[in-house]
């Protein structure tokens, strides 16, 4: 078995403990990428020589005792939307192909100093713009489960990386769902973070207002640890939020007795697959046995979330994506003719199909004569939205629920209807759009040996509750490998 | 011809004195070599993030707080889209929905001595953007980003000015409300303090506004006076042969004292304006507002009515001295050290202005400070110096700050009071010339300054000349 195969919290305990040094532990994950790479195609850039110098200086803090996190010199790979300074930093788009940073981001600084080696950066829809990880410049990427199969998305490299045991986590983000959604695709445990918690500086954004770091990782034991490491109040991204407490990992206890658990009868609705509804509700069963209070509800709004979240996070993009011009880094069209037209041409030709209809969108519902008619429609509606949670959380202390409606769909299927892609974000959008935090851990499989992943949503700044939840449920069942681990 | 009255309202940029940019920490300071001034945020690197400039929020709230402005104590910022190279993100981070100040006026001075009040729309805060440079042999351009984020308030009047003389006083009034807050220099020139003119005619009496045009480019106060005349006769010529006037942004070229249309109403962009999501609100809470406004100073009028009042300096000489924030400190500091106000205002008044107008420079690059100059003011009161050492020293002064009392010690210029010595030199000079004394005597009295020049010359011109001219007489 590969030490890939380990937690990392599992991995870094033997680093801690010498019964593995960082440099081997890296050289690991670079074999199980070495040997995975092909089929499940994770990554856009691998780091080997930087990951190796870094393991021998971590191990080197380690060994002075400088250095005794957790995660100290375990292996981790990055979403390619996430700065590292000296290393290519692409977002999948062939406009950023030759972009590295001159700086790091924040998140990512945080996981350095405590020990984390950077392997290399994960493959993603081009600019977090896509469910299935198919919309990258650089090729497709598959499920370890089933390489006919996507790994959902955006942060579709990172899940299939922890799921084929390339590596044992990685850090996604999540704008309406892209570490939720291909957590549950792959089988793994990811978590967003209550919108705030982990900083934005150093991640290109999508869409500002909705964008956030979590972790990827086996179970919700590393999430937890993870969360806790890359959290920070960052004065750099003015919309950190001061929060009382950091500690997530005291809510890794199997005890769910007496919470209240709220279902909503409107996530379990038309478009629901059979297998999944019936994997999540067993799940429920199992908390119910473990004396949780579980209870059906209706959030309402469900249906208004997806036009809401569109409108919101195009508007946004349309306007974070314009610096990508052609004049200060990133790729230029090679012939052109005078300054508009290298703008046009370098444009057309940088960008995917996906990331130009977003831009349309999102400059069209900004548009004056159309702004109020949408953008701010959508803002209201985004209100309205927080205010159903409110709510709910008045009266549960977490939500229940898919992550999707379905389990991954096969390669190709989805870009062909975009609209039924964007209907795939219903269960994950909300929590975007009202800043909550959200929990996919893995609850079944269906009858095409693909996993199902069960969503938990919490009020803002609760992360504990859905740790708690998650981990309780957790208990009851063991991690399943997927063919490629 | 028919009578045509014009229409004017401006819009000012002014660039704030912040130490640091608006959104980083990158310095403001002008200079630099290009690009050396900037960081992630300011070169709109991916990922980066804008933080606000608290100071910029003070600046901006102190300027609508001294221009009667309601302040907007929960105001957001916006992005304003458009594309251009000298803009790295294209996108710059502005205020329309909710900007810092709202609904003020100044009061102006106009040409027949009555006063007026110029309604302010609003006041806003924004991000300048960097500088292009066109390379004349290659074919590019290249681009400094050393401005981009450096701070600026927009200040936007209401349609209320009717002349080139309201306009220039409305600015003048403007620039040395921000100049005396610290928060601008406010120099056309260097274009600190930018002002765009739109102007519209109608006939006199009409109640509707005419198309208005915008004018771009204006570098100097003069310029905007003949802009403004250029541009009321232009509208008027086409107004009087049967045409309309187009709205359009034009741009002013000062040396053809001509303007060009730069883009119309059509061609206007679509700047898709939409709230910052990066900047969380600025909320300004009570107690930080009445810490704002304790702090505002003593302004121009104020200073002006207690100058005359309280030191009895003259109308004119009070209206010089105030017109400058430099000035005013320097005066009040060197009274408040030497107890002379009438002499530190003398000072100057001539001398400074002299030396000032020979050398082309400005109050603010005046060198010397207000404890030199007072020390100045008493060495000559004192009469420890007399008035012709004391503008040699002044001089000096003025040139490189100079320490007068060091400078007359070092130099040895102290005027010799001490009757005995002096005593000694007339008696010496009155016996070398005797033909002259003897003119003297029979009535001559010419002859007398014959002896004091002679005097002078052997006390090297350090004696006080009517003490020298009372021991002449009385020796004689």
């Amino acid at each position: 078995m590969s030490l890939m195969n380990l937690t990392a919290t599992g991995l870094g305990e033997k680093i801690k403990n010498k019964e593995i040094s960082a440099p081997e532990a890296v050289q690991a994950a670079l074999d199980a990428i070495e040997a995975k790479e092909a089929e499940v195609n994770s990554f856009v850039t691998i780091d080997r020589e930087g990951a190796v110098k870094r393991a021998n200086e971590v191990q080197k803090l380690i060994d002075e005792g400088k250095l005794a996190g957790p995660v100290a010199g375990v292996p981790v790979a990055i979403k390619d939307n996430m700065c590292t300074e000296g290393l290519l930093t692409t977002c999948s788009s062939k406009i950023l192909g030759n972009y590295v940073p001159s700086y790091t981001a924040e998140a990512v600084l945080n996981l350095e100093r405590a020990g984390a080696v950077i392997i290399g950066k994960t493959n993603m829809d081009e600019f977090a713009m896509g469910s299935t990880t198919e919309t990258s410049a650089y090729g497709v990427t598959k499920n370890p489960w089933n390489t006919g199969h996507v790994p959902g998305g955006s942060s579709g490299g990172s899940c299939a990386a922890v799921a084929a045991c390339e590596c044992p986590y990685a850090l996604g983000s999540d704008t309406g769902g892209s570490i939720r959604q291909p957590s549950s695709f792959c089988g793994v445990t990811g978590i967003k973070p209550t919108y705030g918690t982990v900083s934005r500086y150093g991640l290109i954004a999508y869409g500002s207002s909705l964008d956030q770091i979590g972790p990827v990782a086996k179970d919700v034991t590393d999430c937890a640890t993870v969360l806790e490491i890359i959290a920070s109040y960052d004065k750099k991204d003015s919309t950190s939020v001061q929060r009382d407490s950091y500690d997530f990992t005291s809510a890794l206890v199997d005890n769910v007795k007496g919470m209240k658990i709220g279902i909503p009868s409107d996530y379990f609705g038309e478009g629901l697959d059979s297998e999944v509804k019936e994997a999540v509700l067993n799940a429920a069963k199992e908390l119910e046995k473990k004396g949780a209070i579980i209870e059906e509800f209706n959030l309402s709004l469900v249906d208004y979330a997806i036009p809401a979240y569109y409108i919101i996070a195009c508007a946004e993009a349309s306007s974070n994506l314009a610096r990508f011009d052609g004049v200060k880094y990133g790729f230029r069209t090679e012939d052109y003719n005078g300054l508009h037209n290298m703008y046009k041409k370098t444009r057309s030709e940088g960008f995917g199909a996906e990331v130009k209809r977003r831009i349309m969108l999102g400059s069209f519902v900004l548009s004056s004569g159309y702004y109020d008619a949408y953008y701010i429609k959508a803002l209201k509606t985004k209100a309205l939205i927080k205010k159903a949670f409110d709510n709910a959380f008045s009266k549960y202390d977490v939500i229940l629920g898919p992550a999707a409606p379905s389990t991954a769909p096969a390669l190709g299927q989805s870009l062909s209807d975009p609209l039924k892609m964007y209907l795939g974000d219903i269960y994950t959008i909300s929590a975007n759009l009202a800043g909550l935090p959200g929990i996919t851990v893995p609850c079944g499989m269906d009858s095409k040996n693909l996993p199902i992943g069960l969503q938990i949503l919490g009020n803002c700044f609760e992360e504990k509750n859905i740790i708690r939840a998650a981990y309780s449920f957790e208990q009851t069942r063991e991690y399943k490998y997927s063919p490629l681990a | 011809m028919k009578q045509y009255e014009t229409v004017i309202g401006l819009e000012v940029h002014v660039e704030l004195a912040t130490k640091t940019k608006i959104f980083c920490s990158c310095p403001t300071e002008f200079g630099g070599a290009p690009n050396s001034h900037t960081c992630p945020v300011c070169t709109g690197m991916p990922g980066s993030l804008p933080v606000l400039n608290k100071k910029v929020v003070e600046y901006a709230a102190a300027v609508g707080l001294a221009t009667n402005c309601r302040i907007t104590q929960n105001c957001k910022f916006d992005r304003k889209n458009y594309f251009y190279p000298d803009n790295p993100q294209n996108y710059q981070i502005s205020q329309l929905y909710y900007p810092i100040c709202r609904d003020g006026g100044i009061e102006i001075t106009t040409e027949d001595g009555g006063t007026k009040t110029i309604g302010i729309h609003e006041i806003h805060m924004e991000e300048d953007a960097g500088k292009l440079v066109h390379d004349e042999w290659g074919e590019s351009s290249i681009v400094d980003f050393n401005r981009s984020g450096v701070p600026l308030i927009e200040i936007v009047s209401e349609p209320d000015m009717r002349s080139a003389d309201e306009v220039i006083a409305y600015l003048d009034k403007l620039r040395l409300i921000i100049q005396y807050l610290g928060a601008s220099d406010c120099k056309l020139q260097e274009g600190s303090m930018r002002a765009d003119v739109n102007l519209s005619i109608r006939e006199a009496g009409a109640a509707e506004f005419g198309t208005r045009t915008e004018m771009k480019n204006l570098n100097s106060f003069k310029a905007i006076a003949r802009a403004i005349e250029a541009e009321k006769e232009r509208q008027i010529d086409i107004i009087e042969s049967g045409g309309k006037v187009i709205q359009e942004t034009r741009r002013w070229d000062d040396n053809k004292e001509y303007s060009y249309a730069m883009r119309s109403k059509e061609d206007a962009q679509d700047y898709r304006y939409f709230p910052e999501p990066d900047l969380v609100p600025v909320v300004i809470s009570d107690e930080w507002l009445e810490e704002i406004r304790a702090a505002q100073p003593e302004f121009r009028d104020e200073k002006l009515k207690r100058y005359k009042e309280e030191f009895k300096i003259p109308e004119y000489d009070a209206q010089i001295i105030t017109g400058d924030k430099h000035l005013a400190d320097i005066f009040e500091k060197a009274s408040a050290i030497c107890n002379n106000p009438k002499k530190v205002s003398n000072w100057l008044m001539v001398e400074t202005m002299r030396l000032m107008k020979e050398n082309n420079i400005e109050p603010s690059g005046l060198k010397f400070s207000p404890e030199n100059l007072a020390k100045l003011v008493n060495l000559a009161e004192g009469k420890v110096i007399n008035s012709q050492t004391a503008k040699e020293v002044f001089e000096k002064m003025f040139n490189d700050n100079t320490d007068p009392e060091k400078y007359v010690e070092e130099n040895g210029l102290k005027a010799v009071s001490d009757d005995g010595a002096l005593r000694e030199v007339v008696q010496k000079v009155i016996k070398e010339n005797p033909q002259p004394v003897e003119d003297y005597h029979n009535g001559k009295k010419k002859a007398a300054g014959f002896l004091v020049g002679q005097i002078m010359k052997e006390m090297k011109g350090k004696a006080d000349p009517a003490t020298v001219n009372a021991i002449l007489k009385e020796l004689l």
